[in-house]
Protein backbone atom coordinates (compact mmCIF):
# COMPACT_ATOMS: atom_id res chain seq x y z
CA UNK A 1 0.00 0.00 0.00
CA UNK A 2 1.25 3.53 -0.77
CA UNK A 3 1.48 6.33 1.76
CA UNK A 4 -0.45 9.00 0.48
CA UNK A 5 1.97 11.84 -0.20
CA UNK A 6 3.08 14.27 2.58
CA UNK A 7 5.00 17.00 2.84
CA UNK A 8 7.86 14.70 4.46
CA UNK A 9 7.54 12.91 1.17
CA UNK A 10 8.71 16.02 -0.65
CA UNK A 11 11.56 16.92 1.67
CA UNK A 12 12.60 13.44 1.42
CA UNK A 13 13.43 14.12 -2.58
CA UNK A 14 14.23 17.12 -2.00
CA UNK A 15 17.20 16.24 0.21
CA UNK A 16 18.45 13.52 -1.69
CA UNK A 17 18.92 15.89 -4.55
CA UNK A 18 20.44 18.12 -2.44
CA UNK A 19 23.05 15.69 -0.98
CA UNK A 20 23.47 14.33 -4.73
CA UNK A 21 24.53 17.99 -5.82
CA UNK A 22 26.87 18.64 -3.08
CA UNK A 23 28.61 15.24 -4.19
CA UNK A 24 29.13 15.97 -7.44
CA UNK A 25 30.66 19.29 -5.83
CA UNK A 26 32.71 17.32 -3.90
CA UNK A 27 34.05 14.16 -6.06
CA UNK A 28 33.89 15.24 -9.70
CA UNK A 29 36.64 17.26 -11.03
CA UNK A 30 35.58 19.58 -14.17
CA UNK A 31 34.61 22.75 -13.05
CA UNK A 32 31.10 22.64 -15.55
CA UNK A 33 30.40 19.44 -13.78
CA UNK A 34 30.79 21.26 -10.42
CA UNK A 35 28.86 23.94 -11.79
CA UNK A 36 25.94 21.88 -12.57
CA UNK A 37 26.21 20.37 -8.98
CA UNK A 38 25.62 23.56 -7.61
CA UNK A 39 22.49 23.49 -9.93
CA UNK A 40 21.38 20.78 -8.65
CA UNK A 41 21.41 22.21 -5.16
CA UNK A 42 19.71 25.16 -6.16
CA UNK A 43 17.10 22.82 -7.52
CA UNK A 44 16.30 20.98 -4.40
CA UNK A 45 15.93 24.17 -2.32
CA UNK A 46 13.54 24.97 -4.66
CA UNK A 47 11.54 21.46 -4.51
CA UNK A 48 11.46 22.25 -0.52
CA UNK A 49 10.21 26.07 -0.98
CA UNK A 50 7.79 25.22 -3.05
CA UNK A 51 6.47 21.96 -1.21
CA UNK A 52 6.47 24.12 1.90
CA UNK A 53 4.10 26.42 0.02
CA UNK A 54 1.76 23.80 -0.92
CA UNK A 55 1.24 22.92 2.08
CA UNK A 56 1.21 26.46 4.46
CA UNK A 57 -0.78 28.03 2.06
CA UNK A 58 0.65 30.75 1.40
CA UNK A 59 2.32 31.65 -2.06
CA UNK A 60 5.38 33.36 -0.39
CA UNK A 61 7.18 30.94 -1.37
CA UNK A 62 6.57 29.94 -4.65
CA UNK A 63 7.83 34.20 -4.74
CA UNK A 64 10.81 33.10 -2.86
CA UNK A 65 11.64 30.42 -5.75
CA UNK A 66 10.89 33.14 -8.69
CA UNK A 67 13.59 35.18 -7.51
CA UNK A 68 15.52 32.00 -7.15
CA UNK A 69 15.67 31.15 -10.23
CA UNK A 70 16.08 34.93 -11.97
CA UNK A 71 19.52 34.78 -9.76
CA UNK A 72 20.44 31.44 -10.85
CA UNK A 73 20.46 32.41 -14.24
CA UNK A 74 22.45 35.38 -13.45
CA UNK A 75 24.88 33.25 -11.35
CA UNK A 76 25.34 30.82 -14.14
CA UNK A 77 25.84 33.44 -16.55
CA UNK A 78 28.78 34.87 -14.53
CA UNK A 79 30.27 32.00 -13.24
CA UNK A 80 30.31 30.44 -17.11
CA UNK A 81 32.42 33.71 -18.27
CA UNK A 82 34.61 33.43 -15.44
CA UNK A 83 35.20 29.97 -16.66
CA UNK A 84 35.85 30.22 -20.38
CA UNK A 85 37.90 33.15 -19.15
CA UNK A 86 39.89 30.78 -17.14
CA UNK A 87 40.15 28.44 -19.69
CA UNK A 88 41.88 30.95 -22.27
CA UNK A 89 44.31 31.18 -19.99
CA UNK A 90 44.93 27.82 -18.78
CA UNK A 91 43.63 25.60 -21.63
CA UNK A 92 41.83 23.26 -19.05
CA UNK A 93 38.55 23.07 -16.99
CA UNK A 94 40.29 20.58 -14.75
CA UNK A 95 40.71 21.62 -10.74
CA UNK A 96 43.35 19.94 -10.84
CA UNK A 97 45.04 22.08 -13.48
CA UNK A 98 44.40 25.46 -11.74
CA UNK A 99 45.57 24.79 -8.65
CA UNK A 100 47.59 28.33 -8.44
CA UNK A 101 46.30 31.89 -6.70
CA UNK A 102 47.83 34.06 -9.29
CA UNK A 103 47.97 33.33 -13.17
CA UNK B 1 -3.66 8.62 -9.40
CA UNK B 2 -1.62 11.98 -8.20
CA UNK B 3 0.11 9.80 -5.68
CA UNK B 4 1.29 7.84 -8.44
CA UNK B 5 2.72 10.37 -10.46
CA UNK B 6 4.58 11.69 -7.47
CA UNK B 7 6.40 8.76 -7.27
CA UNK B 8 7.07 7.88 -10.63
CA UNK B 9 8.20 11.93 -11.03
CA UNK B 10 10.39 11.48 -7.43
CA UNK B 11 12.02 8.67 -9.02
CA UNK B 12 12.67 9.82 -12.56
CA UNK B 13 14.38 12.75 -11.03
CA UNK B 14 16.63 11.34 -8.55
CA UNK B 15 17.54 8.80 -11.06
CA UNK B 16 18.42 11.38 -13.56
CA UNK B 17 20.04 13.64 -10.62
CA UNK B 18 22.34 10.88 -9.77
CA UNK B 19 23.24 10.12 -13.49
CA UNK B 20 24.22 14.07 -13.79
CA UNK B 21 26.60 13.47 -10.76
CA UNK B 22 27.63 9.57 -10.97
CA UNK B 23 27.50 8.11 -14.23
CA UNK B 24 29.07 4.54 -14.73
CA UNK B 25 29.16 5.01 -18.04
CA UNK B 26 30.81 8.22 -19.65
CA UNK B 27 32.41 11.11 -17.78
CA UNK B 28 31.46 13.54 -20.63
CA UNK B 29 29.78 16.83 -19.45
CA UNK B 30 27.80 16.78 -22.32
CA UNK B 31 25.83 13.39 -20.69
CA UNK B 32 26.16 15.02 -17.55
CA UNK B 33 24.05 18.46 -18.83
CA UNK B 34 21.59 16.36 -20.80
CA UNK B 35 20.68 14.64 -17.65
CA UNK B 36 20.23 17.68 -15.60
CA UNK B 37 17.72 19.03 -18.43
CA UNK B 38 15.99 15.58 -17.73
CA UNK B 39 15.87 16.37 -13.97
CA UNK B 40 14.46 19.71 -14.73
CA UNK B 41 12.00 18.44 -16.60
CA UNK B 42 11.12 15.85 -14.32
CA UNK B 43 11.23 18.33 -11.07
CA UNK B 44 8.89 20.86 -13.18
CA UNK B 45 6.36 17.67 -13.18
CA UNK B 46 6.81 17.51 -9.27
CA UNK B 47 5.92 21.80 -9.44
CA UNK B 48 2.68 20.68 -10.98
CA UNK B 49 1.82 18.62 -8.63
CA UNK B 50 2.43 20.76 -5.82
CA UNK B 51 -0.02 23.13 -8.08
CA UNK B 52 2.63 25.65 -8.65
CA UNK B 53 2.04 25.52 -12.72
CA UNK B 54 3.51 29.24 -13.34
CA UNK B 55 6.89 27.96 -11.76
CA UNK B 56 6.70 24.61 -13.77
CA UNK B 57 6.56 26.68 -16.90
CA UNK B 58 9.31 29.11 -15.42
CA UNK B 59 11.02 25.93 -14.54
CA UNK B 60 11.05 24.47 -18.33
CA UNK B 61 11.66 27.87 -20.00
CA UNK B 62 14.52 29.54 -17.82
CA UNK B 63 16.19 26.13 -16.35
CA UNK B 64 16.01 23.24 -18.82
CA UNK B 65 16.00 26.00 -21.94
CA UNK B 66 18.15 29.08 -21.16
CA UNK B 67 20.22 28.06 -18.77
CA UNK B 68 20.96 24.34 -20.23
CA UNK B 69 21.70 26.25 -23.62
CA UNK B 70 24.43 28.00 -21.81
CA UNK B 71 25.84 25.28 -20.64
CA UNK B 72 26.28 23.15 -23.74
CA UNK B 73 27.15 26.31 -25.42
CA UNK B 74 30.26 26.72 -23.04
CA UNK B 75 31.19 23.09 -23.25
CA UNK B 76 31.04 23.43 -26.92
CA UNK B 77 32.83 26.00 -27.17
CA UNK B 78 35.70 24.73 -24.30
CA UNK B 79 35.64 21.77 -26.60
CA UNK B 80 36.29 19.56 -23.61
CA UNK B 81 37.60 15.61 -24.24
CA UNK B 82 36.09 13.65 -22.36
CA UNK B 83 37.66 13.99 -18.96
CA UNK B 84 40.61 11.46 -19.18
CA UNK B 85 40.43 8.89 -16.43
CA UNK B 86 42.44 10.38 -13.74
CA UNK B 87 43.58 8.81 -10.74
CA UNK B 88 40.75 9.18 -8.21
CA UNK B 89 42.37 10.09 -4.43
CA UNK B 90 40.52 7.28 -2.89
CA UNK B 91 40.74 8.92 0.50
CA UNK B 92 39.51 12.50 -0.15
CA UNK B 93 36.68 10.80 -2.21
CA UNK B 94 35.94 8.62 0.60
CA UNK B 95 35.84 11.74 2.95
CA UNK B 96 33.42 13.29 0.65
CA UNK B 97 31.30 10.78 0.95
CA UNK B 98 31.44 10.54 3.99
CA UNK B 99 30.65 14.16 4.98
CA UNK B 100 27.59 14.49 2.41
CA UNK B 101 26.37 10.82 3.94
CA UNK B 102 26.70 12.58 7.74
CA UNK B 103 24.70 16.05 6.13
CA UNK B 104 22.07 13.92 4.58
CA UNK B 105 21.32 11.89 7.46
CA UNK B 106 21.07 15.21 9.87
CA UNK B 107 18.84 17.04 7.49
CA UNK B 108 16.68 13.38 7.17
CA UNK B 109 16.78 13.26 10.96
CA UNK B 110 15.55 16.83 11.75
CA UNK B 111 12.63 16.29 9.00
CA UNK B 112 11.34 12.86 10.70
CA UNK B 113 11.79 14.64 14.20
CA UNK B 114 10.36 17.64 12.89
CA UNK B 115 6.36 18.20 14.21
CA UNK B 116 4.38 16.83 11.31
CA UNK B 117 2.89 19.49 9.47
CA UNK B 118 -1.04 19.36 10.23
CA UNK B 119 -2.16 22.52 7.75
CA UNK B 120 -5.40 21.07 7.00
CA UNK B 121 -6.38 20.93 3.43
CA UNK B 122 -3.54 22.81 0.58
CA UNK B 123 -5.94 25.48 -1.30
CA UNK B 124 -3.21 27.75 -3.02
CA UNK B 125 -2.90 27.65 -6.88
CA UNK B 126 0.49 29.16 -8.39
CA UNK B 127 -1.38 30.31 -11.22
CA UNK B 128 0.35 33.30 -12.86
CA UNK B 129 -2.60 35.28 -11.93
CA UNK B 130 -2.01 35.00 -8.36
CA UNK B 131 2.07 35.41 -8.29
CA UNK B 132 1.83 38.09 -10.72
CA UNK B 133 -0.41 39.92 -7.96
CA UNK B 134 2.10 39.29 -5.25
CA UNK B 135 5.07 40.05 -6.85
CA UNK B 136 3.70 43.60 -8.10
CA UNK B 137 2.02 44.67 -4.61
CA UNK B 138 4.16 43.36 -1.60
CA UNK B 139 6.88 41.68 -3.62
CA UNK B 140 7.95 44.87 -6.18
CA UNK B 141 10.95 46.12 -4.77
CA UNK B 142 12.45 42.90 -4.68
CA UNK B 143 11.40 42.45 -8.05
CA UNK B 144 12.95 45.75 -9.56
CA UNK B 145 16.46 44.60 -7.29
CA UNK B 146 16.16 41.63 -9.54
CA UNK B 147 16.09 43.41 -12.70
CA UNK B 148 18.84 45.65 -11.31
CA UNK B 149 21.40 42.27 -10.59
CA UNK B 150 20.73 40.76 -14.10
CA UNK B 151 21.65 44.43 -15.86
CA UNK B 152 24.42 44.18 -13.46
CA UNK B 153 25.24 39.87 -14.23
CA UNK B 154 24.85 41.07 -18.32
CA UNK B 155 27.41 43.78 -17.82
CA UNK B 156 29.73 41.99 -16.03
CA UNK B 157 29.42 38.79 -18.37
CA UNK B 158 29.90 41.25 -21.29
CA UNK B 159 33.51 42.82 -19.42
CA UNK B 160 34.49 39.18 -18.49
CA UNK B 161 34.30 38.01 -22.15
CA UNK B 162 36.43 40.77 -23.89
CA UNK B 163 39.42 39.08 -24.90
CA UNK B 164 41.74 41.99 -23.39
CA UNK B 165 40.84 43.13 -20.10
CA UNK B 166 42.20 46.48 -19.17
Amino acid sequence: MIMEVSLNHYLFVSTTLFALGLLGVLLRRNLLVIYMGLELMLNAANLALVAFSRFNNSLDGQVMVFFIITVAAAEVAVGLALIVALYRKRQSAHTEDLTHLKF
Amino acid sequence: MQDIFFYLFAALTLLSGALVVLNPFSRNPVTSAMFLVLTMVFMSGLFVLLHAFFLAAVQILVYAGAVMVLFLFVIMLLDLKAEEQRRIKVFSAGLGTAAVGGLFALILLAIHNGAPADTGLARIEGTTFDLGQLLFTSYLLPFEIVSVLLLVAMVGVILLSKKDLK
